[in-house]
């Protein structure tokens, strides 16, 4: 729901581009979805024509199918595969280098980060959600990670409030959508003739003052809360319950462990596409002249073997162990470590697992549901 | 003192060795680094050398190799064994599924005079291995990543994660989920960078099988896409035969051998 204390207003659809131009004037590179690969990426904008248009996506498990119809809406879909996670954690980088001077004394350098600053168009509220996780884990932490906090300070979020769910979404019954409650700078309600903008922090209120905006009218407020009411009702996967702490770790030989094993490739697709999961490795690469090596950082999964290697032997050997740790992980000790589940019902792992394996299935068929 | 290096070929095309010829700059640091006794392809020619590190290409396939490559190990302090045919047979261990007596015969005017072995095995079967580096071909990468631990005394790293990890982490969309083309990423061995998929198609298995790979899974998914038994044969054998995995998947699959 929009919040009025804070800068509201109807921006045309044909003053939408006014939006990333007033964002490229205050320095910002735009990052947005576009349709690459039969998918909807995230990529630089060039300018609106560079957004879908008239594109609408049809996820299931295992499926994903990019559609054209007569529309001109740019955000009449749920997501594509990636969240913002890779422009934070980043897939792969090197944390530091190391070099062997004259002397033979190892001097150690880390590259510091001098990142872009950078404007997302079209962040959705799952999205919001799994930055806020990841912020826990990367900023809070003890020791902040340097990368992440520096890019994740450039950031400026442009969410749109999602009207039109895919059919793998479960984000109301996580409580994280469908609509952005906080941690944007701007969000937008897609109208079909443009776009109620709501600042939700100051800079996103220095940026309206940039727009041309018009008074938002009684109807199209009715419009916009009318698309997430819609949005929450076309939602028909969810979780049992949000916390399934206790009830999944006391069913932790439950046979559906075995059964889903057996259809699990152990590919680590979910945990990659996942906009929450935050497990790496560092690996370390000498150079040919063994004066210098560079040490880098990239993404793991708890499904491969290296993932629960503990010196001369691996602690989850087989899927049934890798699948269980992950969801109660995920759905479990997430809990004790962060206060809340690591499912923010994207329904991302759904669609992207290669096989079409259904969280929301698995977890119903180990976890009873909570009184 | 530097250390020793020979290139061996045995049964193959020769495109691996290409993987240290490409190198470009980093040849020439290579060359500054160690000692090359034995590298028929870049020139210098010494097969019976004894070297610290031997990296070995091809599969065994006549009498002669067997004989060769039990020299190659006695001259050795490391071999490592690189590309498909070294690994897993490669292309010319299908014949291993066939009556290649017959075939020779079909071509071959006199077929009296070529000595082979009744199998195409993997350097594996004939000696201790120390490291192996897959691919068809293994790229530059794979080797500045091993030859650079080696000389930094430090244990090279197994890259054994399905292909799918490093398809993600490039940030490409997955061809079977967008479109439904059988791939063979999530069975297959990482350290390409994930080619084929970038380039839209699907994943050829070229790696071999990566570590645990769920074959039966993923050929039941293949079924479903519209893959014949046989197509589905030829997608687990056609590059690394004589791995396990992959061929037990794949046999169970040919006609007449249920």
């Amino acid at each position: 729901m929009p919040d009025h204390s804070v800068a509201t207003g109807f921006l045309a659809g044909h003053d939408f581009a006014r939006l990333l131009s007033a964002l490229a004037g205050q320095g910002y590179r735009c990052i947005g979805p576009t349709v690459r690969d039969g998918a909807l990426v995230y990529d630089t904008l060039g300018g609106v024509e560079d957004l879908p248009t008239g594109v609408q996506i049809s996820q299931g498990p295992g499926s994903f199918r990019v559609e054209f119809n007569q529309g001109t809406r740019h955000f009449d879909w749920a997501n594509g595969p990636q969240a913002l996670k890779p422009l934070l954690f980043t897939s792969r980088e090197i944390l530091w280098q190391v070099q062997r001077s004259a002397d033979g004394e190892l001097q150690f350098s880390q590259q510091d980060p001098e990142p872009v600053p950078t404007a997302v168009i079209g962040v959705r509220a799952c999205d919001l959600a799994a930055l806020r996780l990841q912020d826990r884990h990367f900023v809070e932490a003890d020791v902040p990670d340097v990368g992440y906090t520096a890019r994740r300070r450039r950031l400026f979020l442009v969410a749109v409030n999602c009207s039109r769910p895919a059919d793998t979404c479960f984000c109301a019954s996580t409580g994280d959508g469908p609509a952005a409650t906080r941690g944007y700078d701007l969000v937008l309600d897609e109208l079909d003739d443009g776009f109620i903008a709501s600042a939700g922090s100051k800079r996103g209120n220095e940026l309206l003052a940039l727009l041309p905006l018009q008074p938002v009218s009684a109807e199209q407020r009715q419009a916009a809360a009318e698309a997430t009411e819609g949005a929450v009702a076309m939602q028909h996967r969810q979780l049992p319950g949000r916390n399934l702490r206790d009830q999944l770790f006391a069913n932790l030989d439950h046979p559906q462990w075995e059964v889903v094993a057996t259809r699990c490739l152990s590919c680590g697709n979910c945990t990659s596409v996942c906009p929450t999961c935050f497990c790496y490795r560092e690996v370390d690469q000498p150079a040919l002249d063994r004066e210098s090596a560079r040490h880098y950082r990239e993404w793991d999964s708890c499904f491969t073997q290296g993932h629960s290697y503990i010196h001369g032997f691996v602690v989850r050997p087989d899927t049934r162990l890798r699948y269980r740790q992950w969801l109660t992980h995920k759905l479990g000790g997430w809990h004790d470590q962060y206060g809340r589940s690591g499912c923010v019902g994207c329904g991302r792992c759904i669609t992207w697992c290669p096989v079409g394996i259904d969280i929301t299935e698995e977890v119903s068929a180990i976890a009873a549901v909570p009184t | 003192m530097k250390p020793k290096v020979a290139v061996h070929k045995f049964s193959s095309c020769d495109g691996c060795q290409l993987a240290f010829l490409n190198l470009g700059e980093d040849l020439l640091t290579l060359f500054e680094q160690v000692d090359v006794l034995h590298f028929a392809e870049a020139g210098p020619v010494d097969p019976g050398a004894a070297v610290d590190i031997s990296f070995v290409e091809g599969s065994i396939t006549t009498p002669d190799e067997v004989e060769r490559i039990h020299a190659v190990r006695n001259n050795s302090k490391y071999v490592v064994t690189i590309g498909a045919c070294a690994v897993a047979g490669g292309l010319q261990a299908l014949r291993n599924l066939a009556d290649s007596g017959e075939w020779m015969t079909a071509i071959y005017a006199s077929p009296e005079y070529i000595a082979r072995l009744d199998a195409v095995a993997p350097v594996s079967e004939y000696i201790k291995v120390d490291m192996e580096l897959w691919g068809c071909p293994v790229n530059s990468r794979q080797l500045l990543a091993t030859i650079g631990s080696l000389l930094a005394g430090v244990v090279p790293r197994t890259e054994n994660d399905s292909v799918c990890l490093e398809c993600k982490r490039k940030g490409q969309a997955c061809v079977m989920v967008t479109r439904g083309v059988p791939c063979m990423g999530p069975v297959t061995r990482s350290g390409c960078g994930a080619l084929c998929p970038g380039l839209d198609r699907g994943c050829y298995g070229c790696y071999g099988p990566c570590e645990k790979p769920p074959t039966e899974v993923l050929a039941h998914w293949f079924a479903g896409l519209g893959l014949t038994r046989e197509q589905i044969a030829q997608r687990f054998l056609a590059f690394t035969p004589e791995a396990p995995a992959f061929y037990s998947a794949g046999r169970s699959r040919l006609p007449g051998d249920d």
